[in-house]
């Protein structure tokens, strides 16, 4: 039998001696990915400012009057003129939202993590958080203010209540979803369940609950503005009900811009947080490429 | 059964059945009966669907029996035993974890290496690297198993079975996913560290020449509902290499065995084993 040590030093000789060929192929081909990655980080950018310039341009082909649809350059002067209060406003917005994502993301933790790891706990609950959830956030809030009275409060429950189940739901999944063979592999050598939950069924989970955040952060949003626009007299959402009062459609538009910005950001945020802590889930494949050009 | 009657055997099963889901459910086992004395090598095989893989989970105490005795070093099983190793099939790795990191799970889990390990840190990384050289793994460590093949997972899985010097392997066809020369240099490994260590080794496979290489001890298994029908003793002399699988005693063996398991899916009795 011949020992895999020689085996493998054949084959490492057979790559090293490359023909000048194959070389300048291989060299084409990482250009090739060069060009393309370069084009992907580009892309979102002209993609956006093709579409202020179709926007720009329909405005003005058709003479649409800016309390319909204002002109993109109308919103920027809008935003300039304004920029004060909107900063101020959008402050406490990203403020009540960040809260309510917050509590969303403890307490949809801790839940995911109960109900994924007990089946009891899953099929009592889980009716139960289907309800809530199909409960529309916009008819919650005037209940929150006749308890909370008008202000941030009933923002940051929105914004929680809103963004809590995606986070439990896919907690639950990913710490449920535990290969019943990994699990044997850790019984079999008398892991208490804690264990099976720490060691596996958490950090398995962690790719799920990052997924959960980019949609919960974005929901979170939206439930602090609808709150705002309720029942607030601050926020992004109150400043927009207050311009549409006076016909400031230009400002109400440069509140929603203000509104997407943000969620873009706080987006960002999390896939940034999520691709350091959870690469393993993508299997290297940003780095697959690398490994190969790399070693050659 | 034979078997080492000097001593008390390492594990001994007696007349166990296991029935899943109720009182219909399908009977996976019934009076199955074995002995593995300590520090032996036997191999489990038998026609697919047979019970081979219920057998060790019962005898890691993972399921409960539903009728019968598993009684391992003295004592009956009634939960997970943490003196087990296991590996299956699927090398099922973490794979958030790298080579090194998955190989020392098990010390994270099992006493008293649990309560040693944050001290002993060291003295437990290089156990796990001589492990990991002893399979050809060495310079791997700081891989995540996605960065390997198949079979370089399979060998960390072994490791990561052996790593807290269990007294019983387990292994369910644990190189049955393999191409058939990853395979053969697997057993290999496989035969050098149970040289080097002897545990006492169940393997459960339906790989006859993998069987009749790697144990002291053949056992048959009929069709479900499962239990023992044949054994043969396997006397080639250690270490075993590839071309005692071209001995014709060999050959011969691993042809008898083919008889049995032919037999066991025709439903018929074997009344001389040896």
């Amino acid at each position: 039998m011949p020992s895999e040590a020689v085996l493998r030093s054949d084959a490492i000789a057979g790559d090293n001696g490359m023909s000048p060929e194959a070389l300048r192929r291989l060299e084409a081909m990482a250009a090739a990915a060069r060009r393309r990655r370069r084009l992907q980080a580009l892309l979102p950018w002209l993609v956006i400012i093709g579409m202020f310039a179709v926007w720009e341009a329909a405005v003005h082909a058709f003479n649409i009057p800016q309390f319909v649809l204002p002109a993109p350059s109308d919103i920027a002067l809008s935003m300039v003129k304004w920029w004060a209060p909107l900063l101020d406003n959008s402050w406490q917005t990203l403020m009540t939202t960040l809260i309510g994502f917050g509590l969303a993301i403890v307490f949809g933790l801790l839940l995911g993590v109960a109900i994924g790891s007990s089946t009891l706990l899953y099929h009592g609950l889980y009716p139960l958080l289907i309800g809530f959830n199909s409960v529309p956030k916009v008819a919650v809030v005037p209940i929150l203010v006749i308890w909370f009275g008008i202000g941030t409060v009933p923002a940051v429950i929105t914004a929680f209540l809103i963004s809590f189940f995606p986070i439990v739901v896919n907690v639950a999944t990913g710490i449920a979803t535990v290969e019943p063979e990994l699990r044997d592999v850790l019984r079999a050598l008398g892991a208490r369940h804690t264990d099976i939950i720490r060691k596996v069924g958490l950090p398995r989970a962690m790719p799920y609950f990052f997924a959960s955040l980019k949609i919960s952060i974005t929901v979170a949003f939206v439930g602090s503005i609808i709150a705002e626009t309720v029942a607030a007299n601050k926020g992004i959402g109150h400043l927009m009900i207050l311009a549409s009062s006076r016909f400031d459609v230009p400002l109400v538009f440069a509140g929603l811009m203000v509104t997407a910005v943000l969620g873009v950001a706080m987006y960002v945020v999390a896939v940034a947080i999520e691709d350091r802590t959870t690469g393993w889930a993508t299997r290297g494949q940003n780095d697959q490429q690398h490994v190969k050009f790399g070693s050659a | 059964m034979s078997g080492g009657r000097m001593e008390r055997p390492f594990v001994e099963i007696s007349g166990v059945a296991m029935r899943y889901g109720g009182v219909e459910g399908t009977l996976a086992l019934q009076g199955c009966s074995l002995n593995v004395a300590k520090g032996e090598f036997i191999a489990v095989v038998g026609p697919s669907g047979c019970g081979k893989s219920t057998l060790m989970r019962l005898v890691t105490g993972l399921w409960p029996a539903t009728a019968g005795h598993v009684v391992v070093s003295g004592t009956e099983v009634a939960g997970p035993l943490s003196i087990a190793g296991m590996a299956f099939q699927n090398p099922i790795m973490l794979p958030w974890r790298n080579i090194l990191n998955n190989v020392m799970l098990p010390l994270e889990v099992v006493e008293p290496h649990r309560r040693l390990l944050s001290r002993e840190r060291a003295k437990y990384e290089a156990r796990a690297r001589d492990l990991l050289a002893l399979v050809g793994l060495a310079g791997f460590e700081k891989k995540f198993p996605w960065q390997l093949s198949g079979g370089m997972q399979q060998r960390a899985s072994l490791c990561r079975a052996l790593i807290h010097e269990p007294a019983l392997l387990m292994l369910d066809e644990p190189f049955g996913a393999l191409d058939v020369f990853t395979r053969e240099d697997l057993w290999a490994v496989l035969q050098d560290v149970w040289i080097a260590r002897r545990p006492t080794v169940i393997l459960v496979t339906h790989d006859l020449r993998e069987a009749a290489y790697l144990a002291d001890r053949v056992l048959v298994m009929s069709a479900r509902p499962g239990r023992i029908i044949a054994e043969r003793k396997v006397d080639f002399p250690r270490p075993r290499s590839l071309e005692t699988t071209y001995s014709p005693e060999f050959v011969a063996l691993v042809h008898d065995l083919r008889e049995y398991i032919s037999a066991a899916r025709k439903g018929e009795e074997i009344v001389h084993a040896e």
